[in-house]
């Protein structure tokens, strides 16, 4: 049996993706990204290999995306993750799709056709905002783990609107906020409403929304948001955060049925 | 970088160095042989500076230095204290930011910076910020601010249209004589008009040959060999070199040497180009065996009206012709031209933060012309010069997801 390997290394976790012949994940690992990546990256397929119960020579092809895909010595190739997001989610939504991927540096908004071609793709400009970055500014604001902004922001009655783009302004409207009283809870979905409005100003919607990334993945409540935002139902494809991965590993098999 | 991603330059541009520096060298040694030194904007009355005898100097050719030696990044804070505010134009920051604090990459070149004018002669037919650059100029040194009030958007270039630009290009005979300490004759202007006519032809069959598969040159290269068109137009050693560098063009042309060499795909450049950043940009263009074959930048220096016989007329019709100072409808056209004309795959639109002008992505043009023409298209978020507002890292995921989507289509 020949296994393919996707490495998605972002701005903050490395994700990686192990896939047999037929397409079917036989592991699937993450790390903090770290700042050698090239370590991360072994990290991830030592685990990824003793999960599976597979050995090194097995792996037939493997390709790599994100931020740090040109630092991964052992790979065949690189591709955008722009590419593989959208190759990830078309595989479980086989129709025309806008893929949003909230990460913890950028956002992306892909347009896929009903073959999967990418007709355009957006990335968010150069600021945080309206992505994971900015969710972790707020939370060092309110003195809060990230990790508990979505239970939070679930718990609100009462909505506080956050009017600023830029994450610092933000921040300040914030202590404002605190001072006049309001709730945390209802700051936060303040919060989780600004990155949802910034995805929304980036294009328009085509097709059915499929949300991918591991902000979207551990802040299921933005998808809520979106949801409301867009006046559509939005997917998220099993494991969200490791889509990424996913789709370099089926470019990979891909690459190699095509004999590349 | 590896070799394979150098740029291959052209043999003629050791002469451009040569003409450039000469340029140069007048220019600072005008004062001790009398010369009466005229700054002029890119797109202003060159032709008529020249017939007065000035030496012509255009600051923002000492912009773009500032910004591909990246002494902009520095400099433009200075400007910003002063009172200049970020978000103007940051060929005008860096440039004022260079002045107040005496450094320019002109002192490389053993030149004490930038020579100070006598008069400053601006067209609005490109911005505003041009005349509100040259006048903090004109303050610091009292002396003449003239200019051009050229419309902006223009649509159809009509006679009424004509008559208002030609008669303020007339107007500023007298001042312009009187600073120059001379009088205007007009056939030295007509001879300067058609030395201008023959420089904007030739400059123009140079970008012409990027319509050739595989193209035997790039806008990175166009970026660097459109300095005498810009400085020395009207002057018969902008003519020369670009009969020397058409030579050179068709030769490679002829044997099919390409710029990029196993050119795939062919992308256009709207917009300023990225000055901090062509060599990284180019770079990535190359591996991605991608030419950047063609620009509204660099044809922006081509003044096909120019007629010696209709000197103001003609004057004023080249220079309000130009891209940046007509309407969306005109714009548009003009795009969809180049792209069939260069067998286009691609565009990207530079956004240059400070210069909205000349960023044409910002009233739902990408998507018009997407829709018109079913080619993709990206943009990129950057400026001129002012490097804080580029992102390296978003900017080549951007480019290489863009170059991945040419593949697909
Ligand atoms: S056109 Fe743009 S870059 Fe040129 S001078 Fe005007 S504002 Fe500056």
């Amino acid at each position: 049996m020949h296994y393919f390997c996707g490495i998605d290394i972002g701005a903050s976790a490395a994700k990686l993706v192990l896939l047999d012949e037929n397409q079917q994940v036989v592991a699937r690992t993450i790390h903090h990204s770290g700042v050698d990546y090239a370590q991360t990256a072994d990290h991830c397929l030592a685990d990824a290999l003793s999960a599976a119960g597979v050995t090194r020579q097995q792996i037939a092809a493997s390709l790599s995306t994100g931020y740090g895909r040109d630092n991964v010595p052992w790979v065949g190739g690189k591709i955008t993750e722009i590419a593989c997001h959208g190759k990830g989610a078309f595989f479980h939504f086989r129709r025309a799709i806008t893929v949003i991927d909230i990460g913890a540096q950028d956002s992306k908004v892909i347009h896929l056709d009903n073959r999967g071609r990418r007709t355009s793709f957006k990335m968010n400009r150069k600021c945080a905002a309206g992505t994971g970055a900015f969710l972790e500014e707020i939370a060092l604001r309110l003195n809060r783990p990230v990790a508990e902004l979505n239970d939070l922001a679930e718990r609100s009655t009462r909505e506080v609107s956050l009017g600023s783009f830029c994450t610092v302004f933000a921040a300040t409207e914030i202590l404002a906020k605190i001072r006049a009283g309001e709730q945390v809870e209802d700051i936060v979905k303040g919060a989780f409403r600004s990155v949802v409005k910034r995805i929304v100003e980036m294009d328009t919607l085509v097709g059915d929304l499929v949300m991918t990334g591991g902000v979207a993945a551990h802040n299921r409540y933005l998808a809520t948001l979106a949801e409301e935002a867009f006046g559509t139902h939005a997917h998220m494809p099993p494991d969200p955060q490791h889509v990424g991965a996913f789709g370099a590993a089926l470019f990979a098999l891909e690459r190699h049925e095509q004999g590349e | 970088m590896s070799s394979a991603t150098e740029r291959r330059d052209f043999e003629a541009t050791k002469k451009m160095k040569g003409v450039m520096g000469k340029y140069f060298m007048e220019l600072t040694q005008g004062p001790q042989q009398g010369r009466k030194t005229a700054w002029c904007t890119s797109v202003g009355p060159a032709e008529l500076l020249r017939a007065l005898g000035y030496n012509v100097y255009f600051p923002e050719n000492h912009g773009a230095m500032l910004g591909a030696t990246r002494m902009a990044t520095d400099l433009i804070p200075l400007a910003n204290a002063r009172g200049f505010s970020p978000d103007i134009c940051s060929y005008l920051t860096s440039d004022i930011g260079s002045y107040l604090k005496g450094e320019s990459p002109l002192q490389k070149m053993k030149m004490p910076g930038p020579p100070k004018a006598d008069v400053l002669v601006f067209n609005t037919n490109q911005c505003r910020d041009v005349k509100d650059w040259f006048q903090f100029y004109g303050r610091e040194w009292n002396v003449p601010c003239v200019g051009i009030h050229t419309p902006r958007a223009i649509g159809e270039l009509d006679d009424s249209l004509i008559d208002h630009v030609a008669q303020q290009t007339e107007a500023l005979v007298e001042p312009l004589e009187k600073a120059a300490g001379t009088k205007l004759d007009i056939d030295k202007l007509r001879e300067t008009i058609a030395l201008s006519k023959q420089c904007t032809d030739l400059w123009k069959t140079v970008l012409e040959a990027a319509a050739n598969v595989p193209s035997p040159l790039t806008f990175f290269d166009g970026t660097i060999q459109m300095g005498p068109a810009v400085v020395l137009r009207g002057h018969q050693d902008a003519v020369d070199y670009y009969r020397l560098l058409l030579d050179e063009l068709k030769q490679r042309a002829a044997d099919g040497v390409a710029a990029v060499e196993g050119e795939r795909f062919r992308v256009y450049w709207e917009g300023m180009p990225i000055w901090g950043k062509l060599s990284s940009l180019s770079g990535q263009f190359t591996e991605l065996r991608t030419c950047v074959a063609a620009s509204t930048y660099c044809n922006s220096w081509v003044f096909e009206a120019l007629d010696p016989s209709d000197p103001f007329r003609s004057m004023a019709r080249a220079y309000s012709s130009i891209f940046i100072c007509r309407s969306e409808e005109f714009k548009e056209q003009y795009i969809q031209q180049m792209v069939e004309h260069f067998r286009i795959d691609g565009i990207l639109y530079h956004d240059a933060k400070t210069c909205p002008n000349n960023s044409n992505n910002r009233y739902e043009m990408p998507e018009r012309l997407r829709q018109k023409l079913g080619k993709p298209y990206l943009v990129v978020n950057g400026d001129l010069n002012d490097l804080r507002l580029y992102s390296e890292e978003q900017t080549r995921t951007n480019i290489e997801a863009f170059v991945e989507q040419l593949a697909e289509e």
